[in-house]
């Protein structure tokens, strides 16, 4: 095949006619997919204090607390958003699915403390 | 008269994206002697490894590598299941291949444009990572994150594949397709590339068999060595596909072996798409896992990636390690550079999609004089970096460090 | 004299030219960016630049020459700002012109080069000075066929002044044609004046960080780019003089002809950026001693055989 210099012209110049791929992010919104992994959420109702989310969690960021007596129990989840890596294991992991994900993936926060939310 | 300067690329250097130290010796442009340092990026893994259960350590394993998680995590579950004697559903292997196919569309994606940016062409970068966005919104959509799926699971995979999701992906690939058979246009008939690509970092397919490299750097040499073929895995004996080789054993060979993997990919995808079986999507996995020792291989985008597990009976192993594909590759780097032009250095580098942060695995420090194996604690590195910086006339004795506890 | 200095400092002179430059720099980096099918930057992004990089700390390395290291940025503006004074822009005159301007001007857009030659140079740095030494290796390349494409037109109107050449092609708009392979030789190497890609060796990103600008930072890196943008005005209103000499006769008109005529030998400009990739010094060499030269010496050859035809 003969070679010469600047074969991409034209291909290039159709994209002054285009719309650009790539979006003017706070402005216009990312698409987030239905099942991607952002927050957790959690729903004390049914929890049942088995810590298996716990021991699965690779970086010990979920706690799992009893709030309440021992007869009458009531647990509170705390998670550090710092330590979570969203990989959504908990959520497997829990038998009675308490643990959820939700798309909320805009987390930055201005003081770390703030990274240790009550679910 | 001929006065050779050596030039350092690294450990901060634009063109690497990750920090790995060259040291180049130029007789004008001319590389005449190249020493590859790798190892600033130890991150302590395969330990970390040690002190976790299976399935924490899953997640570790999935970010040896930005680029390739999937390639490891699967070869770590490929492992725990032999241990376990666990053999995985169907339609459970035939997912894996489908997100390791859509892995490996991304990565040489990425290279191409990669490679494109290290010879000054950033159109061809802008143009092929935009293309790659599409696959990494194929990934999210079926894994649920863009660079860590997190779809396999010792025993399966943890999300299924909807026919919907099918429909998406096949309207995808004929996009990349499409696109892609516009690169291999352009790689064919731009002169510029041509002359930038053609000709060097030569491996010969002797010294790649002498130096062991894997992947498409190997492939490129005319070594046809893929592990999907040679020790198929997952679903890989069902599909019908060509490892692709090449002998032009120089960067422009790479990158031919590489656009024209991105077809066989599409061709495999397709494959799996239109082929897959119905069954369940999880083996079930004790959570002790017996004793024993194994090793797993898989394909990564950048060749063969090995995993050794070592289980002692327990919920947790005994000991992991990893040879990430680019640790194979790094033993050719000096001996292709040496010979070429300063301006080659950096594309001679990418040409084996380097990816430094997975090489680095361990670091034994041996004494200079004695040649014997030396071990440092943290005091005895703090203590040697002080007295480093004391000769260079700044006292940091003063500094305070926050003694963290490190957890293992 | 109050309108000679009017004239350097405000209009045409330094105010109106960086300000320009930064709208081309802007209209570069959009355009490049939207042939790559990008958003692009903010229209004030290059001078939000500027104004950063002017409250910067000076930093002169320990092994730089203390006294060139910071005199050669300003000794870079001041000459590319000299050679705008002389370049016809709304008028088929330029405010000072005189016999022999044309030599004066291209003078005057070596000095830049050899500007940024001498701060790689002296700033004692290992990629600097490799930068450097490509910076000259490039001067010798694309010098000559730049120097031939713009004394050829020159030749067949028979004077080294500038005016003298926009009035004759304004003149005998039909000759025009003739200099067209002068035109794109001229357009080429002055890729390789601007170190733009694909002759940005000097300053090669992936390979010398830089390059000759490596240790430069803060107010000076701010002249630096100021003078590197002016020259990117100074060199398209130059090819706009020479090759493109089309004037309406009315100084508002031809004042936004003069905009456009610029405009779109920055478009061409800009694409010969988004199509290629940076190729080797030693490629460089051969493709401007190989292509641009013989092209050149045929447009000479050319123009002097239609000047016997027409004596």
């Amino acid at each position: 095949m003969k070679r010469k210099p600047g074969v991409i012209t034209g291909y290039a110049m159709k994209h002054l006619f285009k719309k650009p791929a790539t979006i003017k992010y706070p402005y216009d919104k990312l698409k987030i997919e239905p099942n991607y992994r952002g927050k957790l959420k959690y729903d004390a109702d049914d929890c049942i204090g088995c810590n298996l989310c716990v021991r699965d969690c690779p970086t010990g960021a979920i706690k799992i607390i009893n709030v309440g007596t021992k007869e009458d129990k009531k647990f509170e989840c705390h998670l550090d958003l710092g330590h979570c890596i969203f990989c959504a294991q908990c959520v497997d992991s829990c038998r009675k699915g308490c643990l959820a994900f939700t798309q909320d993936i805009e987390l930055a926060v201005m003081d770390r403390k703030n990274f240790k939310v009550k679910l | 008269m001929s006065k050779e300067i050596t030039i350092p690329i690294g450990p901060q250097h634009p063109s690497l994206k990750e920090p790995g130290c060259f040291t180049i010796t130029l007789d004008g442009e001319k590389v005449v002697k190249a020493v590859v340092g790798v190892g600033y990026n130890h991150r302590g893994l395969e330990k970390a490894c040690e002190a976790r259960t299976y399935i924490q350590d899953l997640y570790i394993i999935e970010r040896v590598c930005g680029i390739c998680s999937h390639t490891h995590s699967t070869a770590f579950c490929q492992a725990v299941e032999e241990l376990a004697g666990v053999v995985i559903p169907r339609r459970a292997a035939y997912i894996r291949v489908i997100m390791a196919e859509l892995e490996r569309l991304h990565s040489h994606l990425l290279w191409l444009g990669i490679a494109g940016h290290e010879i000054g062409f950033d159109t061809l970068l802008m143009y092929s990572w935009r293309d790659r966005e599409k696959v990494l919104d194929l990934l999210a959509m079926l894994g649920g994150n863009r660079v860590n799926y997190g779809i396999n699971t010792p025993g399966g995979v943890r999300r299924d594949l909807e026919p919907q999701m099918a429909e998406d992906i096949k309207t995808v690939l004929d996009y990349i397709e499409e696109q892609n058979k516009y690169y291999i246009h352009l790689a064919l008939s731009e002169a510029t590339l041509a002359a930038r690509l053609g000709g060097i970092g030569y491996l010969s397919r002797d010294d790649a068999i002498k130096y062991g490299s894997v992947g498409p750097v190997s492939r490129a040499s005319g070594i046809p060595d893929d592990v999907r073929v040679i020790d198929q895995y997952a679903a890989y004996d069902d599909i019908p596909f060509d490892a692709i080789t090449d002998d032009h054993c120089d960067v422009f060979g790479r990158a031919v072996v590489r656009v024209l993997e991105i077809m066989e990919s599409i061709k495999i995808i397709r494959y799996a798409l239109d082929n897959m079986p119905d069954s369940e999507l999880v083996a079930k996995m004790p959570r002790r896992i017996p004793e024993g020792e194994v090793i797993s291989r898989t394909e990564a985008p950048r060749g063969e990636d090995i995993h050794y597990i070592r289980a002692n009976g327990t919920d947790k192993p005994d000991r992991v390690h990893v040879r990430a594909p680019s640790e194979a590759n790094w033993h050719a780097m000096a001996h292709m550079l040496e010979g070429d032009y300063l301006a080659d250095v950096p594309i001679i580098i990418a040409a084996i999609d380097p990816c430094y942060s997975c090489t680095d695995r361990a670091i034994v420090l041996q004494d200079s004089d004695s040649g014997k194996e030396k071990i440092w604690d943290w005091q005895g590195l703090r203590q040697y970096s002080i007295d480093f910086y004391k000769k260079r006339g700044f006292d940091a004795s003063q500094i305070k460090v926050a003694e963290k506890k490190i957890i293992i | 004299m109050l309108m000679a200095l009017f004239h350097i400092l405000i209009f045409p002179g330094l105010l109106f030219l960086g300000v320009y430059g930064l709208i081309m720099a802007y209209l570069d980096r959009k355009i490049y960016a939207r042939l790559q099918n990008r958003q692009g930057p903010p229209w004030f992004q290059p001078l939000a630049d500027f104004l950063k990089l002017l409250g910067k700390e000076t930093i002169v390395p320990e092994l730089a020459n203390k006294k060139a290291f910071p005199f050669l940025p300003v000794l870079a503006l001041a000459a590319v700002t000299t050679a705008y004074l002389y370049i016809p822009l709304w008028s088929m005159s330029s405010l000072y012109p005189f016999e022999g301007d044309l030599i004066v001007i291209l003078y005057l857009l070596t000095l830049p080069t050899l500007c940024f030659f001498l701060g790689g140079w002296y700033s004692g740095s290992v990629y600097a000075v490799l930068g450097s030494v490509r910076v000259i290796t490039q001067l010798f390349s694309y010098e000559v066929p730049l120097f031939m494409a713009l004394l050829t037109p020159a030749l067949l109107a028979n004077t080294w002044s500038l005016s003298g050449i926009t009035q004759y092609y304004a003149a005998h708009p039909l000759y025009i044609l003739i200099n067209i392979p002068a035109f794109i030789v001229a357009v080429i190497a002055c890729q390789g004046k601007l170190e733009r890609v694909p002759f940005d060796l000097p300053e090669a990103e992936t390979e010398l960080a830089g390059g000759t600008f490596v240790e430069y930072g803060g107010r000076l890196y701010a002249i630096f780019k100021m003078a590197i943008d002016c020259e990117l005005v100074v060199v398209a209103s130059l090819i706009a003089a020479v090759f493109l000499p089309f004037y309406t006769g009315n100084p508002w008109a031809d004042f936004g002809l003069y905009i456009v005529k610029t405009i779109v030998i920055l478009f061409i400009f800009a694409l010969f950026r988004t199509i290629m990739a940076r190729i080797r010094i030693e490629q460089m060499v051969a493709f401007c001693w190989k292509y641009l030269v013989p092209l050149a010496l045929i447009q000479l050859i050319v123009n002097l055989l239609l000047k016997g035809v027409l004596a």
